[in-house]
């Protein structure tokens, strides 16, 4: 049993930390070789990160992102499938949310409007996650292949909608009209400033609440009901899952729509808080950053939150970063996202083997022949 | 010797000193487009116009190199924040942002390239492309063999449009019947990122007989030029001076004067001429032109260049009115 929780805590909390270091070393060195101070560099990084109020708005206005395309990978990871298309999945997301608004009636009120736009990104992110499932569950095709596909034709259909449906007249930049003040997700300052704080202006929203809604619900999903328990053994084990009166398929549409839908909900941020606008390429980024943000938590909802705070981190900081120092450009700060990618996802385990080895041996009275995994 | 350090020290000492006094006047700063500031094209124009203020007058220029839609705001934001201004915002797709912008900060300068936002602080640089691709709408038209020549577009928007019309007008000024194939790349910003579709586009037109092709398409540029170097066809360039990408096969280059709207904005700005509203730049302003260096000479003629000169006098004096395909969204000239 202590063997047990050894490991399990060296897989929870020391591998992620001691691949951060790593990350962190790396880009270290790779700031001495063209003349940064690394120190500096991490003063300026945090410090445009939290140091003051307007850039822990930026920052937790990025962490929201991640969070819901975390979620989105984490859940579909659960059942054994590696959704990668989040990108397309936001983006359609986003196309769902600016209908609702653009097609209701302007004078409606927020109670409409706010609820309507996000239903609207769960149902189009939803969607857009269902053909793929649909072509896994029925038709063979693997759910890699489709859902990266998918972030092309996503890319192809707003791009067609938005030059030829939805422009603005006599805007140059494909993007629609303003959507109506009364659809506009409030601003953390603006709701601040009504309770009689005052804090710096920042993009950031109470979509950031809705986040920590979907977190809250995602591990109440996989781990108190019993379609969630169905879906972890499906992941587990989709032989013995149907040994145990599992319908694989049914569970494979079931976790796709819901990974698309969460999403979809990068948009409510984007879009519905922010940008107050259907903008192009409102997504870059977040759907592919959140397959790392989902293997550094570990697919859990409280590692997800962590993980993307650390992305969001990443983002304000970098841009800080870019900013501040000139011997830095923002190619530079591409590169330190993606060392952290590399050492926190691809070599994820590199430490493993040496730290089970050291910190939680086999004993052979422990493990004794005839018992086998 | 040592006197001879002395004197060093008290000269530096100097031009410290008035370095400092000269910042505490300006402090400008430059939000690039998305392309980022290296894109040989556009927003490297800006960059030799930004390089080129810092190298006369000793004034440094705070860069930003926005990588997403919420940078751009917050670029623009955090540089009035901090006292900078003017603040050039290079490219259409700045506009919003820089309405915003504008208005958070009222008492910031604010210069907007290619767009006009009605702020009372924004001062809106716009070019009269049309004037320049007439130019080189005409040499290309002098340079033809088969009597077809090719424009690749970038972005399918009226501001693109505007360099095709231009472009074709001057070719017909002087080959009534010339032909001229129109192509666009796309219809979204990435359009002006996408060489390997203007190379397409480029062998395609060259197929149809086309012999000079004119990009009008950032980034894309490339491809055309590449591909026209292979067939061994004439291309033509566009904002910067890009006849050195391809010796030998680049006609020329449509210049706009994008750093220059730079350069002037911090000047105007450093000598306190600096005024908000809308100024069209033209032929006549020098905001256009087109590009004749070491590269083309050999192209050029003298008498080519002598009579596109000549057009570009005529067009200045007015003698030659250039349709402007933004006035109506047509190019019915």
């Amino acid at each position: 049993m202590k063997r047990d929780t050894r490991i399990t805590w060296i897989n929870r909390l020391l591998l992620p930390l001691l691949n951060i270091l790593t990350a962190f070393a790396v880009t270290a060195i790779v700031f001495w070789l063209i003349d940064v101070n690394p120190i500096e560099a991490a003063e300026v990084l945090l410090y445009g990160a939290f140091g003051y109020e307007e850039g822990i708005g930026y920052t937790i206005y990025y962490t929201t992102n991640f969070i819901f395309t975390g979620l989105a990978v984490a859940v579909a990871f659960h059942a054994g499938l590696f959704n990668i298309g989040g990108e397309g999945q936001a983006y359609v997301g986003g196309l769902g949310a600016g209908l609702a608004i653009l097609f209701l009636d302007p004078t409606l009120g927020a109670w409409v409007f706010i609820p309507a736009s996000i239903i609207g990104a769960l149902l189009f992110g939803g969607l857009w996650a269902l053909i793929p499932a649909y072509l896994q569950a029925y038709r063979g095709s693997h759910i890699v292949i489709t859902t990266i596909m998918f972030n092309f034709l996503a890319a192809s259909l707003m791009v067609y909608v938005m030059v030829h449906v939805l422009r603005e007249t006599g805007q140059m930049t494909p993007q629609s009209e303003l959507f109506p003040t009364n659809a506009w997700m409030p601003f953390v300052h603006d709701v601040a400033a009504g309770l009689g704080y005052s804090i710096e202006a920042s993009p950031l929203n109470l979509s950031v609440l809705l986040a920590l809604v979907c977190a809250v619900l995602v591990w109440f999903f996989l781990w108190q009901t019993r379609w969630g328990y169905a879906i972890r053994a499906t992941g587990k084990n989709g032989t013995a899952a149907v040994y145990g009166g599992i319908k694989p398929k049914r569970i494979i549409i079931v976790v796709m729509c819901i990974s698309g839908a969460l999403a979809g909900l990068v948009s409510v941020n984007e879009l519905v808080g922010y940008q107050h606008r259907l903008i192009m390429d409102f997504h870059l980024g977040y759907g592919f950053g959140g397959i790392a943000v989902a293997l550094m938590g570990r697919n859990h909802p409280l590692g997800i939150i962590v993980a993307a705070l650390l992305f969001g981190t990443l983002y304000q900081g970098g841009a800080e970063l870019a900013f501040e120092m000139s011997g830095i450009s923002r190619d530079i700060v591409v590169v330190m996202q993606g060392l952290v990618i590399l050492f926190c996802g691809a070599l994820e385990y590199m430490y493993r083997p040496w730290l089970i080895r050291n910190l939680a041996p086999v004993k052979q009275q422990e493990a004794p022949a005839g018992v086998t995994a | 010797m040592k006197l001879n350090k002395i004197t060093m020290a008290i000269a530096a000492g100097a031009v410290a000193l008035t370095a400092t006094v000269a910042q505490a006047a300006v402090n400008p700063a430059v939000v690039y487009d998305k392309a980022g500031k290296f894109d040989k094209s556009f927003n490297e124009a800006v960059y030799n116009g930004v390089k080129r203020f810092t190298a006369d007058t000793g004034i440094s220029v705070r860069e930003v190199e926005p990588t997403n839609e919420a940078q751009v705001e917050q670029g623009l934001k955090k540089l009035a924040k901090r006292g900078n201004s003017p603040i050039v915002a290079v490219g259409f797709a700045q506009a919003n942002a820089v309405s915003a912008a504008a208005q958070a900060y009222p008492d910031t300068k604010f210069t907007l390239i290619d767009m006009v936002v009605p702020e009372a602080n924004v001062q809106n640089v716009v070019f009269k492309e049309h004037e320049g691709s007439f130019l080189v709408g005409a040499l290309a038209a002098m340079k033809s063999e088969t009597g077809t020549i090719g424009f690749v577009g970038g972005m399918d928007i009226p501001l693109i449009s505007r360099f095709g019309c231009g472009y074709e007008q001057g070719a017909k000024h002087i080959n009534a019947n010339i032909k001229v194939i129109h192509n666009m790349t796309g219809s979204t910003p990435a359009a002006f990122g996408n060489p390997s579709k203007g190379g397409e586009l480029t062998r395609s037109q060259i197929e149809a007989g086309a012999d000079v092709i004119f990009a009008a398409a950032g980034g894309t540029g490339f491809g055309v030029y590449q591909a026209a170097a292979d067939a061994g066809k004439w291309a033509i360039g566009v904002d910067s001076n890009q006849n050195h990408l391809q010796p030998g096969t680049m006609l020329t280059s449509m210049v706009k004067r994008v750093g220059e709207a730079a350069y002037k904005s911090y000047e105007t700005a450093n000598n306190g001429t600096w005024t908000a509203g809308v100024s069209v730049m033209g032929l006549a302003e020098g905001g256009v032109d087109w590009a004749l260096d070491e590269h083309n000479r050999a192209l050029v003629t003298a008498s080519m260049e002598s009579d596109v000169n000549a057009i570009k006098a005529s067009i200045i004096a007015g003698d030659i009115s250039v349709h402007d395909y933004m006035s109506d969204n047509t190019c019915n000239y």
